[in-house]
């Protein structure tokens, strides 16, 4: 009993910076808002700064870390994060996604030689539409058989690339061709449209774009009407249903741009590492990057981010415990459903819907014991 | 195409049947857990490849080596199947007791618990292949897959696979008849548990309404240990049974057989006993029947192409969802 008191009051102690920048950043006018989002762009974009090299990365190459794990991750998690966080349907399969976005662009590059820039819509399509055909029968199960459906297709797609002659079997596509160079644009000593091989920076600020485009698509799609049916949706879907949401077409619509997401992804990653296959996506991926929202803070698009951030940075800094990484998570994941669910930065009306015991799916079955003492 | 599935037509019959009565009993710890929590049980695939290791273990503490024949088989085998039920059965109860008791007093969403299961069968796989295998198995290789004939070093075997008769093309191999054979008659005591005992009545009322059944008198805690207890138990045996039929495990095994098993849960009807064995035969024989027409590749997509087009249509399953609803 004592340890839980003295947990409370740490939880409490720690929430009130917190609160003081959340109640700042409510009453803030929207041009210091605004400043706050050129900075943290301005910000991304220094970060592959050489000088941090050595504390942020001592083992491997700090500018193509940044590429990946860690800015795939954050992409991949804003995009999980609107099936997971916004429209409260778990999807285990999200991976598959990611795969299609890159194989479209393997496949569309070494078959067809189109260009980067003609696929990048044509992946994120693909991956949408397969979204939509996936959503389309399922969606209308329940949360937790939606998780198994979504876990067996992240596996189908995977055995399909594995198995069909077409995708190189297990083999994959080799030499996928870097996005077209645009030389002579130099900026601060980085030739930022050269996609060589050696440079991992210009995919990093493409990545950077590419993330920010998102975050803004998002972020005004939650502040609207799409974004309040998510939430109606989320916290009760019968209700929702009742007051005239289309339950349906706005779940579907968050599964498909959630899989939009994971396809534009793909199509980047694949341009910069010139080689697919199927091996790349494991399901523990999926599992990563759910792992990465929940710890954030689903629904929450800076506690996402930064728990994207976290779960792909954490093992490549301390590379010997990398043997112990999904041990680490796993028991991570528990303690966190145990003593915080709302993850490390919450919205605070998600914390508020998981303080109360929805938040999702429903109730637990034969949990009268306690709650009706 | 067609050839192939006429011609291996009893073959993939009789090891359809052999592979579905393992998923049958494997799908028995999900369709009991979800009948009374509601809650896939996401690391009960864990709780299968621990009970192969516990049988592995069985095997190298006794240092039994066979093949062995009548009395002295009969005893391996239920010894090696004790074995592999206990630590099954044992992980499964740490498992309610760590991962979803907290959440379940706390009145927990179903989406935390879920995700709560998820962390611990990443944990569990990773746990031994980092820790246990390494150090008790394989000497330092937690990754490889084990045979049972390189298990602890010596080639180990328990007894000669013989074919009994022949249907058609189809061999009937004793092994086979004993997991299928064994494995129906668990699942009978286990019906007649749930119908019958006073245990299994409280099971039934939880299933059915857990306020109720509080009010009645019902020890819920105990009624759900019971249960993680039961489903531990009947994975642990399928393990054992993997375990001779195929001779191979490593920390991995759960993962496709745990979806599989979950899928025939799903296909019979989940939250409903008969509804697994009735999902695990379904599933193992079309899984085999379609890997002769398209090839043993396709095997895994077959059956989640399978699982998505019975939620499609028939989402309660083929003999419908009703752990609540059977009354003895």
């Amino acid at each position: 009993m004592s340890a839980r008191n003295a947990l409370d009051g740490l939880r409490s102690t720690a929430a009130v910076p917190g609160q003081k920048l959340s109640s700042w950043w409510g009453g803030a006018p929207v041009y210091q808002r605004y400043a706050v989002y050129v900075l943290l762009f301005v910000g991304a974009l220094l970060l592959p700064y050489s000088g941090l090299a050595p504390i942020m990365s001592p083992h491997a190459k700090w500018s193509s870390i940044l590429f990946f794990p860690i800015g795939i991750y954050v992409l991949l998690a804003i995009g999980l994060n609107v099936v997971v966080g916004y429209a409260g349907m778990l999807d285990l399969g999200y991976v598959a996604f990611w795969a299609i976005g890159a194989y479209s662009m393997a496949d569309l590059s070494v078959r067809y030689h189109w260009t980067f820039w003609e696929i990048l819509p044509v992946g994120i399509l693909m991956a949408a539409i397969s979204g939509i055909i996936l959503g389309a029968p399922t969606l209308r199960l329940r949360g937790d058989y939606l998780a198994i459906v979504t876990l067996g297709f992240g596996e189908i797609i995977r055995k399909v690339a594995e198995n069909a002659e077409y995708l190189g079997e297990t083999r994959g596509i080799n030499n996928v061709p870097h996005p077209p160079d645009i030389t002579g644009v130099n900026i601060g000593g980085v030739d930022i449209f050269d996609y060589g091989i050696r440079d991992a920076r210009p995919y990093y600020y493409l990545l950077v774009v590419v993330i920010t485009l998102v975050i803004i698509m998002v972020k005004r799609m939650e502040h609207s009407r799409i974004g309040r049916s998510w939430a109606a949706i989320r916290e009760d879907e019968d209700a929702a249903e009742l007051m005239g949401v289309p339950t349906f077409k706005f779940k579907l619509l968050s599964f498909a741009i959630g899989a939009a997401v994971g396809g534009a992804a793909g199509v980047v990653w694949a341009a910069k590492v010139s080689f697919v296959a199927p091996a790349a996506f494991p399901f523990i991926l999926s599992a990563t990057i759910l792992a990465a929202v929940v710890l954030g803070g689903s629904g929450n698009l800076p506690g996402v981010v930064l728990g994207a951030f976290m779960v792909a940075w954490l093992p490549e800094r301390f590379r010997g415990a990398q043997e112990y990484r999904e041990l680490i998570f796993g028991a991570v994941l528990v303690a966190m459903m145990i003593w915080r669910p709302e993850g490390l930065i919450p919205s605070r009306q998600r914390k508020a819907e998981l303080a109360e015991g929805g938040g999702g799916s429903g109730h637990l079955g034969a949990e009268v014991a306690e709650v009706s003492k | 195409m067609f050839d192939d599935f006429t011609s291996s037509f009893w073959a993939n019959t009789i090891d359809g049947m052999t592979v579905g009565s393992i998923y049958a009993l494997v799908a028995l710890g999900y369709t009991m857990v979800y009948g009374v929590l509601r809650l896939i049980n996401f690391a009960h695939s864990e709780i299968f490849m621990i009970g192969t290791f516990g049988a592995l273990a069985t095997m190298q503490i006794t240092g039994i080596n066979g093949p062995f024949t009548g009395f002295a088989l009969v005893a391996v085998l239920l010894l090696c199947l004790a074995g592999s039920m206990l630590a099954s059965g044992g992980a499964a109860v740490a498992l309610e007791r760590i991962a979803y008791r907290p959440l379940r007093k706390r009145g927990a969403s179903r989406l935390a618990a879920l995700i709560s299961a998820i962390g611990a069968s990443l944990f569990l796989q990773e746990l031994f292949a980092t820790v246990i295998i390494p150090k008790w198995f394989a000497h330092g290789r937690g990754r490889d897959t084990l045979g049972l004939a390189q298990a602890g070093g010596e080639p180990r075997r328990l007894m000669d696979k013989e074919v009994l008769f022949s249907i058609g093309s189809g061999d009937v191999r004793n092994d086979k008849v004993l997991i299928i054979v064994a494995a129906l008659a668990m699942m009978i005591i286990l019906q007649l548990f749930v119908t019958r005992s006073k245990l299994g009545r409280g099971i039934r009322a939880t299933a059915q309404d857990p306020e109720t059944a509080v009010l009645l008198g019902v020890n819920i805690d105990r009624i759900v240990v019971v249960t993680f207890l039961i489903g531990g138990l009947m994975a642990g045996a399928a393990a054992f049974f993997f375990l001779l039929f195929y001779e191979v495990t490593s920390y991995f095994i759960g993962f496709i057989l745990g979806i599989k098993a979950f899928t025939a849960a799903v296909l019979g009807g989940i939250g409903n006993l008969k509804g697994a064995l009735v999902g695990g035969f379904t599933l193992g024989l079309v899984e085999n029947y379609g890997a002769s027409i398209f090839g043993s590749e396709w095997k895994d997509v077959i059956a989640f192409t399978i699982l998505v087009i019975v939620l499609m249509f028939r989402p309660t399953g083929i003999l419908g969802e009703s752990l609540q609803r059977a009354r003895a």
